[in-house]
């Protein structure tokens, strides 16, 4: 797996860059991702952050988007214009949880 | 007497009620709890559109496929009291158990689509999953005369993953075919996903074919809502695409009475053990069938393999012994490729379906992930295995319910 440099961090991402190791998460370095995706973080975004993050320690496991449009009172509308190009994986990269298993 | 209660009696719940008759002692009482009088072969469902198979000819009395030992209850539950072990049904009975069998299946839901329901709803807009939607596509396709038509996936999970791939796949064959108007038609698949599947090797491979039949793929589409006036489909990132014909499979989700009984997930699936196929929400309740929340595909040949471990470990309960048996996912799909061919895929929750030779290695006699006649043969033979052997819970010869490695090429290529 390769190593990364994010906010003055050494850390573990995987080839689509997203962290390892759930511990090496922090604030400043979902600010850091997120910039590299073209994303300024305001409000709305760590609302859904904080939502996947708390969803992913009680689960285990990443949330869709339509969990967490039910769950964390951002609407789909919302969730999609706050993340372009796909919301479920890129908030997931930002969150530092795994990249979500839709569908099989 | 105690009593072990299936609620649904569909592919799942029938094929249950057949395992439970043959193992359980006479000191169980085994009830089945389906309001529906049918049981509809839903395969057939991908062929009635061309005009392979009339409803008549995939469809039987639930009469005539229950066990006769066990109980009907021909009503529809509006509750489950887990904490009660209790039932409540429509007509206000209670029903109490030793054990559940949750096996109450998927369903489309076009309501959660804004403007699917609108005015171009079974006149230019279909679907294949309910008999009703696969009559009329039928009429709407042999009045069809040229244009475009889009095959799409809502959101995912679905039941039976690679039936819109199959329906372009026929599509395709029929237009050119049987009405000649291949040459005036645009075939556009539009799927949530990336690619043609949801995993890699088989996504490649399917995906090339689309590109043979010249059918385009718009990937990444979530939709946000149908245009009914400007007749066309449009996602959350503001892309559109128009039909002259939709062809979309809605949104699936799990019974409403889960929802109502709060064991669901947000799109009202069990949450259950992935090995034991135990529900998460209580020791004495089982989950299979497409109402679970596995990773794995919402099938039919998925629920007979789980059916196949399932008997053992509730024999296990029973008997108050550790469970003996695990689920891997196994999942075994045909998948129509049009022209009388079709692909064939094995797969489990670690082993995506790779090339190979089924069920025997080397052998044979079928391919897979590689299209034959002999698969599509084999494909339009499962309907007889399903009402004579699936139903019944009689084993298929070589096909057990865990995946076998033996026979895959498992680099891939």
């Amino acid at each position: 797996m390769p190593q990364k440099t994010i906010a003055g961090k050494e850390v573990e991402v995987n080839e689509e860059g997203f962290l390892q190791n759930p511990n090496d998460w922090s604030k400043e370095v979902a600010k850091e991702i997120a910039k590299e995706e073209g994303l300024e973080l305001g409000d709305k975004h760590w609302q859904v952050i904080d939502y996947m993050r708390s969803d992913f320690q009680e689960t285990e496991k990443s949330p869709t988007v339509r969990r967490i449009t039910k769950n964390s009172g951002i609407n789909t509308k919302d969730l999609y214009q706050l993340f372009p190009g796909g919301p479920g994986k890129k908030a997931a990269k930002i969150a530092g949880v795994p990249k979500p298993v839709g569908c099989v | 007497m105690k009593r072990i209660v299936i609620l649904g009696g569909g592919t799942a719940g029938t094929m249950m009620a057949s395992h439970l008759i043959k193992r359980l002692k006479d000191d169980w009482k085994i009830i089945i709890i389906e309001p529906k009088e049918d049981h509809y072969y839903q395969p057939g469902f991908l062929f009635m559109p061309f005009g392979v198979y009339k409803e008549k000819d995939i469809v039987k009395k639930n009469r005539s496929l229950f066990p006769k030992k066990v109980d009907w209850v021909k009503e529809r539950v509006a509750n489950i009291d887990h904490q009660n072990n209790s039932l409540l049904l429509k007509n206000n009975e209670k029903i109490t158990y030793d054990i559940l069998i949750i096996a109450t299946g998927s369903h489309t839901v076009p309501q959660e689509t804004e403007g699917l329901l609108g005015d171009l709803w079974q006149k230019s807009i279909f679907d294949f999953y309910t008999p009703e939607g696969a009559i009329k596509l039928h009429k709407a396709l042999t009045e069809f005369t040229g244009g475009d038509i889009a095959v799409h996936i809502t959101e995912m999970p679905i039941k039976c993953p690679v039936a819109p791939l199959e329906f372009a796949f026929l599509l395709d064959s029929y237009l050119a075919k049987k009405r000649k108007i291949r040459n005036k038609t645009k075939i556009t698949f539009v799927t949530p996903l990336s690619g043609a599947f949801t995993k890699p090797v088989a996504s490649k491979i399917l995906g090339h074919l689309l590109e043979e039949k010249n059918i385009h793929v718009v990937a990444d589409f979530n939709i946000e809502k149908v245009d009914n006036q400007k007749k066309c489909i449009v996602s959350y990132d503001g892309r559109e695409v128009s039909f002259d014909l939709l062809v979309t499979v809605p949104t699936n989700m799990g019974a409403k009475l889960i929802e109502d009984s709060e064991i669901g997930d947000e799109l009202n699936f069990v949450p259950t053990d992935k090995a034991t196929l135990q529900a998460e929400v209580k020791e004495n309740i089982f989950v299979l069938g497409d109402s679970t929340n596995l990773p794995t595909s919402k099938a039919g040949s998925v629920a007979h393999f789980e059916a196949e471990i399932l008997i053992e470990n509730i024999l296990d309960y029973i008997n108050d012994r550790e469970f003996s048996h695990n689920f891997d996912g196994h999942a075994n799909c045909f998948i129509e490729s049009g022209y009388g061919k079709a692909f064939l895929i094995d797969f489990n929750y670690l082993q995506e379906p790779v090339t190979g030779r089924f069920p025997l290695p080397k052998l044979g006699p079928l391919s897979l992930l590689k299209k034959s006649r002999l698969n599509h043969l084999g494909k339009m033979s499962f309907k007889w295995i399903y009402w004579n052997m699936l139903l019944k819970a009689k084993k298929i010869p070589l096909v057990g319910a865990t995946m076998k490695f033996e026979g895959k090429n498992i680099k891939g290529e």
